[in-house]
C-alpha cells in the first residue's frame, strides 16, 4: 500500500545553498500545514488568549507548582552529568548532519522498514495522513483504536478525523486520558494535563469514567488505579493501536517510543495492527546515534536518569506482537521549515519540553494561550513555521527573549534567535506599511544620523512637560504607551541628555 | 586607558545619570573617558522587533561612531550582547560584509561595565561607599548572553556600607523584553508582579542591575505600587563615595510620598 515512493523527495528537501535568496513564508512554494485540519492554529492571538489565561488563578497556581517542581528535578539530574555540554553539542551535531541529508535517510528508512515486513506511507500533510490512517483502520474492520501519546497525531487532529469516520480513539497516556475525558485540550508537550491539579482530575474521573468508585479520592495512587482499571479493558480488546515515534533508526528501520507509564508498551505489543505516525524529522541515521538522545531526553523531559519504558520494534516479527505494521511519514510543513536556513534548527527538537518548563511566559500563561499543540518557546518557533508565519504571527512575539529556553534545550536549539528571525519574516511579509513599521522606519532614520537623533531626543525630552514637574509621566497615555503605563510608571524625561551634559561640561557643543 | 563610553539610547535620553556615573567611576579609577558624539543606538530594539533591515543604518552609525576606539564600555548587558551577537549578523544578511567585519572587531573591544571592571581592569573593589540595603537582579542578557556570572556581585560585595541581600528566584526574567512589555503587556505585567514580590520580600531599599531598561521596568512597577523600594543602576552604586553619594544620583524614592 505504499503511496508514491517515487515522489522526488530529494528535490523537495534539499536544503538551500547558504546565502541563497529567500523571502517570506511562501518561499519556493513549499507547502505549509493546511488550514481547517489539525491543531496548529488558535482562534485568538497570543496576547488575547494570554489575557484570559492570566486571570485564572487556579491555572497560575497549578502551572507554577508543576513547572517549578519539574525544573528542580531536571536541574538535579542534568547537574550530575559531567559531560552534559558535550552531550548536548553531540545531539545538535547529529541532528544537523541528519537534516542535511534527510532525503537519503528517509529513503533508507523506508527500505529497511519494508524489508522487515512493515509498510511505509508518505503523507504530504495532515489531510493525507488522516486519510491514510482512517483507511488502514477501516481495512481491519475495527471501530476503535488505542493510542500511545503522540504529538504528531495531535498536530494533525487524527482523533477528530477518526471520529468523523465512526472510529473511537482511546488515549491511554494518563494525562492525555484526563484531557480527553475532560473534553479539554493538551497544554504541554510532555504533561498534557499540567494545567489540572489532582482535585480537578478526581472531579473529571468521577464525572466521566463509567463504573468508577464513587469514593475515589484525589490521592495520586488512587487516581492512577482508577485510570488503569478504565484502560485495561481497552488494551485487552483493542485490535488496532496508533502511536507516534520518538526516534526512527534509518539503518535498521527500527522505531522507538520512550514513556513512563507502560501504556505505550501495551499498545505497541498487544494489538494485531500497529500504525505509527511520525514526523519526517524524527529519524536518526544509525543505531549508535540513539545513545546520545536516550541520555539527553529523559533527563531533560521528566527529570529522570532513564525513562521507565523504552520500546523498540523493527518491522513485523511472526508470532510476536503486531502482525501488521504501518509507518506513516508526515511532512505537514516540515520541508518548508527545512528550507529556512535559520528556522530549520527547530526541526532538531526531540519534544522533551524542557523549554516550556523554564519559560517565564509559559509558566504564567500555560499552553492553551499558544493555540497550537506545540506551546512554549519551541511551539513559538515551530508552529508559525509549519503553518506559515502569517497564520501564527503573534507567536514569535510571545517571548521576552530571556534565553532560558536555549540554555535548557538538550540539543542547543537557539530558540531566541529563531524567534527574532521569524519576527523579521512577519514584518517583511507585510505588503502595506503598518503604523508600527512607519514609526520604526522614522526612528531608524533618526538613530542613524546623529543630528536627527539629537533633535529626536530633544523632542522626546519635551515629554517632561506632560509630567508637570512630577518625576513620572501621567498613567493615562495613548496606545501603544498605555501598554506600559497601565501597570508601570514611566519616568519623566530629564532636562538634558547625558551627551548634552557631557558636551557642556567638556566645553564643546553637542 | 582611554575608554569610549557608549551611553546607549535609553540611558542617554531617559536616565542620563547612569552614563554620568559610569564616566565618573572610570575617571576615578584613573582612566580617560571619551564620549563619541556620533553615537545613538546599537539597533537592538529594531532587530528584536523584526526590523532587521531598518536596523542596518543604525548599526552602521554605531560602527562609524566608535571607529578607532581602544575600548568601548556600556552600562548595559543587553546592548553589549546585541553588539556581540546581532550587529555583524544583521550587516552580513544585508550584504554589508566589510562593515560586518568592522562590527565584529568593534564587538571584541566592547565591554559591559562589570566585565570591563573585573576582567579588563582587574578590580573588584572600586572604592565605593553606599550605605544601603541592596538586592541584585541579574538581567537575562547579561546572565545568559554575556555570562557576566557573579562579577556584579563581586563588585557589590566590595562596596563599603552596602548590605547585599539575595534575591529569591533571581534568574527569572522581569518581563521587560523590549517591545514585549507593550505587545504582551499582560504577560509582561504578570512576570513583573512576581519579580516585584521577590524584590519586596528581601526588604531591600534598592534593587540594582546592570541594565537601565530592566530597571526602568522593575522600578516603574515598584513606583506604581508606591512601594518605596527604588531601582538604582550598578554604575550609580559603584560611583558613590563618602564625599558625594554620587554627583547625579537620586537617593530619594522615585515617587515622593
Amino acid at each position: 500500500m505504499t503511496t508514491a515512493p517515487e515522489r522526488d523527495l530529494r528535490t523537495d528537501v534539499t536544503p538551500l545553498a547558504p546565502g541563497a535568496p529567500r523571502s517570506g513564508t511562501t518561499f519556493l512554494g513549499l507547502p505549509t500545514a493546511p488550514r481547517g485540519v489539525g491543531h496548529l492554529r488558535g482562534d485568538q492571538s497570543f496576547p488575547e488568549a494570554a489575557r484570559t489565561a492570566l486571570r485564572d488563578g487556579q491555572l497560575r497556581a497549578n502551572l507554577g507548582h508543576a513547572t517549578s517542581t519539574i525544573r528542580r528535578k531536571r536541574a538535579n539530574v542534568v547537574g550530575e552529568v559531567p559531560d552534559w555540554e558535550q552531550l548536548r553539542q553531540a545531539g545538535k551535531a547529529v541532528k544537523t548532519a541528519t537534516m542535511a541529508r534527510l532525503d537519503e535517510h528517509l529513503v533508507e528508512l523506508e527500505r529497511q522498514v519494508t524489508a522487515r515486513g512493515g509498510v511505509v506511507h508518505w503523507a504530504r500533510d495532515a489531510d493525507e495522513a488522516n486519510a491514510i490512517v482512517t483507511r488502514l483502520v477501516q481495512a481491519t474492520g475495527a471501530d476503535e483504536v488505542v493510542k500511545v501519546k503522540s504529538m504528531a497525531t495531535q498536530e494533525i487532529g487524527l482523533n477528530e478525523a477518526l471520529e468523523d469516520a465512526g472510529i473511537t480513539a482511546h488515549e491511554t497516556d494518563l494525562a492525555e486520558l484526563i484531557v480527553q475525558l475532560g473534553d479539554d485540550k493538551p497544554s504541554h508537550i510532555l504533561v498534557p494535563a499540567i494545567h489540572k491539579n489532582r482535585a480537578e482530575i478526581r472531579e473529571i474521573f468521577l464525572r466521566t469514567m463509567q463504573g468508577v468508585d464513587p469514593e475515589l479520592t484525589d490521592e495520586p495512587r488512587r487516581l492512577a488505579m482508577a485510570a488503569r482499571k478504565h484502560l485495561r479493558e481497552r488494551f485487552l480488546r483493542a485490535r488496532v493501536a496508533i502511536s507516534g515515534a520518538n526516534f526512527a533508526v534509518a539503518e535498521t528501520g527500527t522505531l522507538a517510543v520512550v514513556e513512563s507509564e507502560g501504556n505505550g508498551r501495551m499498545c505497541l505489543t498487544l494489538p494485531q495492527t500497529l500504525i505509527t505516525v511520525m514526523g519526517i524529522e524524527k529519524l536518526v541515521p544509525t543505531w549508535r546515534d540513539l545513545e546520545v538522545f536516550l541520555q539527553l531526553l529523559p533527563r531533560s523531559s521528566t527529570g529522570e536518569r532513564m525513562n521507565p519504558y523504552t520500546s523498540m520494534w523493527t518491522g513485523v516479527t511472526p508470532g510476536d506482537g503486531p502482525q501488521e505494521f504501518h509507518l506513516v511519514l508526515l511532512d505537514n510543513g516540515r520541508t518548508a521549515v527545512l528550507a529556512d536556513e535559520v528556522g530549520r534548527e527547530a526541526l532538531h527538537c526531540i519534544r522533551c519540553s524542557a523549554c516550556l518548563n523554564v519559560c517565564p511566559v509559559y509558566e504564567r500563561t500555560g499552553g492553551h494561550a499558544y493555540g497550537s499543540v506545540y506551546p512554549g518557546p519551541i511551539g513559538a518557533v515551530l508552529s508559525p513555521q509549519l503553518t506559515g508565519v502569517e497564520d501564527n504571527a503573534s507567536l514569535p512575539y510571545a517571548s521576552s527573549l530571556c534565553g532560558a529556553c536555549y540554555d535548557a534545550c538538550p540539543v542547543a536549539i537557539d530558540i531566541p534567535s529563531i524567534l527574532v528571525h521569524l519576527r523579521a519574516e512577519h514584518v517583511e511579509a507585510q505588503e502595506k506599511v503598518t503604523p508600527e513599521a512607519a514609526a520604526f522606519r522614522v526612528l531608524a532614520k533618526a538613530m542613524s544620523n546623529p543630528r536627527l537623533w539629537h533633535l529626536t531626543q530633544r523632542v522626546a525630552g519635551l515629554g517632561r512637560f506632560l509630567a508637570r514637574g512630577k518625576p513620572t509621566m501621567p498613567a493615562a497615555l495613548p496606545p501603544p504607551v498605555s501598554g506600559w503605563t497601565r501597570s508601570r510608571d514611566l519616568p519623566a524625561p530629564p532636562k538634558q541628555t547625558f551627551t548634552q551634559a557631557w558636551a557642556r561640561e567638556h566645553g564643546g557643543r553637542r | 586607558m582611554k575608554v569610549a563610553l557608549f551611553a546607549t539610547c535609553l540611558v542617554d535620553t531617559v536616565v542620563p545619570q547612569v552614563a554620568m556615573a559610569t564616566a565618573r567611576l572610570l575617571e576615578r579609577l584613573g582612566h580617560e573617558v571619551v564620549v563619541p558624539p556620533g553615537q545613538a543606538c546599537c539597533g537592538q530594539m529594531h532587530v528584536n522587533t523584526g526590523y532587521r533591515r531598518e536596523a542596518v543604518p543604525i548599526v552602521a552609525n554605531h560602527v562609524r561612531a566608535f571607529a578607532g576606539a581602544e575600548a568601548v564600555v556600556a552600562p548595559s548587558g543587553s546592548c553589549v550582547a546585541s553588539i556581540h551577537h546581532q550587529q555583524a549578523m544583521v550587516l552580513r544578511r544585508a550584504g554589508e560584509d566589510g562593515l560586518a567585519a568592522e562590527a565584529e572587531s568593534l564587538a571584541e573591544r566592547t565591554y559591559e561595565l562589570s566585565q570591563f571592571l573585573v576582567d579588563v581592569l582587574g578590580v573588584t573593589d572600586v572604592g565605593a561607599y553606599y550605605p544601603h540595603r541592596v538586592t541584585y537582579h541579574p538581567t537575562c542578557h547579561s546572565l545568559r548572553l554575556l555570562r557576566v556570572g557573579d562579577r556584579p556581585l563581586q563588585l557589590l560585595r566590595a562596596v563599603r556600607g552596602l548590605t547585599l541581600v539575595e534575591l529569591p528566584d533571581a534568574e527569572s526574567c522581569c518581563g521587560f523584553g523590549g517591545t514585549f512589555a507593550v505587545k504582551n503587556a499582560d504577560t509582561s505585567t504578570a512576570m513583573l508582579t512576581d519579580k516585584m514580590a521577590n524584590v519586596l520580600s528581601t526588604h531591600a531599599e534598592v534593587c540594582t542591575a546592570g541594565d537601565a531598561s530592566c530597571l526602568m521596568h522593575i522600578g516603574g512597577g515598584l513606583s506604581r505600587l508606591r512601594s518605596g523600594t527604588r531601582t538604582v543602576h550598578l554604575a550609580e552604586i559603584l560611583a558613590s563615595t563618602e564625599d558625594a553619594v554620587t554627583p547625579n544620583q537620586t537617593t530619594k524614592p522615585a515617587v515622593p510620598a
